[in-house]
């Protein structure tokens, strides 16, 4: 075979050497593969949940009981402000899309605007999730029982997640009625709320998972942020105009959709499940 | 641009390839860019290789302190207390103690000298050379893995000067005793240090395998296909893909195990008392840390041995002057096994419990892996089948290893059954095991690979008959300390215990014990003789042919001299498969990979890669 005829046949075969299969740089493919990592924690995370979840699914809480808050409405409105805090969300990827697109139309201005907004989705869904966290760890105002043992003895739910005033229920299940529960709620001291220790909902275990899964993709939030505002200074100061390609404004593009992606996710099984 | 102190006289430096590297800064390195933060390949896997060679000697020097323990015990040893101190009062090791050194052993070993020094060594100095590139794809994040490795190795190291003694759980960190400081003394501080010191190890685990993937997707030079990679290229490869999939399992199972300890969660703990006290934590699962612990832990087993299996493949073939047998089959099997690392994991669960249905799924996929296995090892023997070997100190240790993946394999099969497993479970037949097939014969890749490529990485070449002293004393050694230990495990003597002698029925094993006491030494002593020849060799050895084993693949057309960025000039162009050795008609008995077929017409033939 000629010279001239390898080299042809090597041009027409993308593994063949010499250049890079998909057509990507190392900092992108870098990015792809740090996503298929942190995916392999995030899944991790959630199957232990899972596991731990459906072996104590009868004390296990259910979220529409335990988000039930929306700010400036009285009453229970179960799941509505997560709902926003995920719009919010999702919106923030669609700006970093525009973003992106911008990049590739080489429309500094544009970027610029796309990348505020995308910061500002970031920001006000950190703060929804402050605001969640808040209302998780002050509790509902009836509170549980502090048994002699340390376990908590809550009230349980109605079908319009308001609470049975006159029941309580036991960590094992046990539910007590009439004046053996006025007896005990009259002896016990009240806990309000939920810590990693106790939970006035129900399994502490479900807060201790959603503390610490809200918590690690919050903090994937928060860096995705810091990464956006860096980014958002170098486009400011037209870095990437002198680059000539707005690549890492597509890097920081995909990590911020994984984030995205991955609060879908949890989402699902924190509170749609 | 151009690169003056060479003698490959090369017109100018040409970066068309990849990534732009700027080779002028080479005339101005100082102390600190060169050798310190240095972001060229070559310096780091140095870096690494100096840095895992300190580690083993330090995990190895733990290892004789409890094998003499083991063989005589509360014999007083007086040189003991003036190295462990406190620890070993009256020259009589302390039996916490004991369990911290069988603990850090077992870490060092298996990330720390295994991973680290095994994959970090040979994956930065052969994957851009045997590629064709100027360096990884990111010098700077290459730089950094080392950083993170050499900061995760000091926190280890300093975890055994802290007062309460290093982590003491087992290199498993099985909670709920390595949850609770109240259980174990080296579950406060010392455990904290581990978990800090393993996420800087997982940081930089991540960052030089990333890199490496990129580098071998992305980098490799005009000619250079995925069937043209040396096999060396495709271990490191599959190696960085288990450990970017495997280690953030490993994250999360220590992220949650913090929480437990410090934060008061309850996702390992349930139902502990302490003094009659029950502990506040109820609900968790300690056999769910178990399932996160070896979904990471299995893999690790082949992140440790594939490196040291490809890097043997290039030497068994190089050094038989046969193409290696089966390269294609050889890939394979080791995606193969790659991908049954995955789901094996249970067999190391089999006695928690474990629903018998589910322990006879993981018998099966674990029986499975003998396959690839066994393709690898009949491709090894088919290779040196009637070739013309030379016996190189590398082949011979090459050797070695297969020799040890085949003793240790045959165990692998009896452990990995239920039934027999369930007897054996943590006895001494498990240490023996996976010292033989995962230690010893990543430990002979190792050596393998320092012995071949030592010219490549210091310019000189090493001492012939000391290797060889070397290879003969520690094969004979590893042989005389594991071979036994099957029968002490099978007499049903559990590994971890401070002392075998607890129980009448095991004093007769006491001579054997002191048999494998005796050449656990004689083997510290022959790795003595390696680093003398190692750090010998670096100033005073012969200086090295540019092709010392007469090698087909890239990095052997590297100039001896190291200069950033590999080549002078172009990057060399690939014609040929890298295992072009005594072919049929050709004037010599091996053909470079940068020789195109054009130059060969006395050899080629219908269908060469």
């Amino acid at each position: 075979m000629s010279e001239q005829a390898t080299l042809e046949k090597n041009k027409k075969n993308l593994w063949g050497g010499g250049r890079s299969p998909f057509n990507v740089s190392w900092g992108k493919m870098y990015m792809w593969f740090f996503l298929v990592s942190d995916a392999f924690t995030f899944s991790s995370l959630i199957i232990a949940y899972g596991v731990l979840r459906h072996r104590f699914a009868e004390t296990w809480p259910k979220a529409n009981d335990v988000f039930t808050h929306f700010p400036f409405v009285e009453g229970h409105v179960p799941l509505a402000y997560v709902g926003l805090m995920t719009f919010i969300l999702i919106m923030s990827s669609v700006t970093m899309v525009l973003a992106v697109d911008a990049g590739h139309k080489r429309n500094n201005k544009s970027v610029i605007t796309w990348m505020i907004l995308t910061v500002i989705g970031g920001f006000m869904f950190l703060g929804s999730q402050a605001w969640e966290w808040y209302h998780f760890i002050h509790g509902t105002e009836h509170g549980a029982y502090v048994m002699t043992d340390g376990t908590l003895a809550r009230h349980p739910f109605d079908e319009h997640h308001h609470v049975v005033e006159n029941t309580l229920v036991l960590s094992d299940g046990q539910t007590i009625t009439g004046a053996a529960a006025q007896k005990l709620m009259e002896e016990s001291p009240k806990f309000h709320g939920a810590n990693l220790v106790r939970n006035e909902y129900g399994n502490p275990l479900f807060a201790d998972f959603f503390f610490f899964i809200t918590g690690f993709h919050g903090f994937h939030v928060f860096s995705g942020v810091m990464i956006n505002i860096i980014i958002l200074i170098n486009v400011l100061n037209g870095v990437y105009v002198r680059r000539g390609h707005y690549e890492q404004v597509e890097k920081a593009g995909l990590y911020w959709h994984f984030v995205d992606l991955v609060w879908v996710f949890v989402f699902t099984f924190f509170y749609l499940v | 641009m151009e690169i003056k102190e060479n003698i490959h006289a090369a017109p100018a430096v040409s970066h068309d390839h990849g990534h732009g590297h700027d080779d002028h800064h080479d005339h101005h390195q100082s102390f600190w860019t060169k050798y310190v933060f240095s972001t060229d390949h070559k310096m780091i896997s140095k870096q690494f290789l100096i840095t895992a060679i300190f580690m083993a000697f330090l995990a190895m020097g733990m290892s004789m302190i409890f094998r003499l323990q083991l063989s005589w015990p509360n014999h007083p040893f007086p040189f003991l207390e003036s190295i462990i101190g406190k620890w070993g009062k009256g020259g009589v090791l302390d039996s916490g103690f004991y369990l911290a050194l069988v603990t850090i052993h077992g870490t060092i070993m298996v990330f720390f000298v295994l991973t680290g020094g095994l994959s970090g060594t040979f994956s930065n100095l052969l994957i851009p050379l045997q590629v064709g590139a100027r360096d990884m794809a990111s010098g700077f994040l290459n730089m950094l893995s080392f950083w993170f490795f050499f900061a995760s190795s000091i926190v280890m190291f300093a975890s055994i000067f802290i007062e309460a003694g290093p982590a003491s759980g087992g290199w498993t960190i099985y909670p709920p005793l390595s949850a609770l400081p109240q259980a174990i003394p080296g579950s406060g501080l010392g455990m904290t240090m581990w978990l800090v010191s393993m996420v800087l190890f997982i940081v930089s685990a991540l960052l030089g395998g990333i890199n490496y993937i990129a580098t071998v997707i992305n980098l490799r030079t005009k000619g250079m296909s995925m069937t043209r990679l040396p096999l060396t290229v495709w271990a490191f490869m599959i190696t960085a893909i288990l450990g970017v999939l495997s280690f953030p399992v490993l994250v999360a199972a220590a992220l949650l195990l913090v929480f437990d300890r410090s934060m008061g969660t309850s996702f390992y703990l349930s139902d502990i008392f302490i003094g009659g006290v029950p502990l506040d934590q109820v609900g968790g699962s300690p056999i769910l840390f178990q399932h996160l612990f070896w979904f990471l832990g299995h893999p690790e087993v082949y992140i440790v041995l594939l490196p040291a299996l490809g890097l043997s493949s290039e030497i068994i073939s190089t050094m038989s002057r046969k193409p290696i047998f089966g390269y294609k089959a050889m890939i394979g099997s080791m995606l193969v096994i790659a991908f049954l690392s995955f789901i094996v994991w249970g067999h190391h669960m089999f006695v928690t419990g474990m629903n018998p249905f589910l322990g006879s799924v993981f018998v099966f996929t674990t029986l499975l892996v003998a396959i690839p296995s066994a393709v690898k090892v009949f491709n090894y023997i088919a290779t040196v089948w009637k070739a013309n070997i030379i016996l190189s100190p590398a082949m011979m240790f090459a050797i070695g290893l297969v020799s040890f993946f085949i003793t240790g394999g045959l165990t692998g099969i009896i452990l990995g059954d239920s039934a027999l497993d369930i007897n054996l479970h943590d006895t001494y037949f498990v240490v023996a095991h996976f010292h033989i097939v995962m230690g010893s014969s990543a430990f002979f890749g190792m050596f393998a690979g320092v012995y071949h490529w030592f010219p490549r990485m210091f310019g000189r070449m090493m001492n012939k008959t000391l290797g060889y002293f070397h290879f003969w004393t520690t094969l004979i050694c590893v042989y005389a300390v594991f071979f036994p230990m099957h029968f002490i495990g099978l007499a049903g003597v559990p590994r971890r215990y401070y002392t075998n002698t607890a129980y009448e029925g095991w004093d007769g094993l006491i001579n054997i014990n002191e048999l494998i006491t005796v050449f656990a030494l004689l083997a510290g002593v022959a790795q003595l003789i390696f680093a003398f020849n190692f750090f010998y060799s670096m100033f005073k050895g012969p200086k090295a042919p540019q092709n010392p084993w007469r090698s087909n693949t890239l990095e052997w057309t590297a100039p001896v001299e190291h200069l950033h960025g590999n080549w002078p000039g172009e990057i060399p162009e690939v014609h040929r498969w890298p295992y072009d050795y005594s072919k049929p008609g050709a004037k010599e008995d091996f053909i470079p990979q940068t020789v195109p077929a054009s130059e060969t017409p006395e050899s080629n033939r219908p269908g060469d890669h």
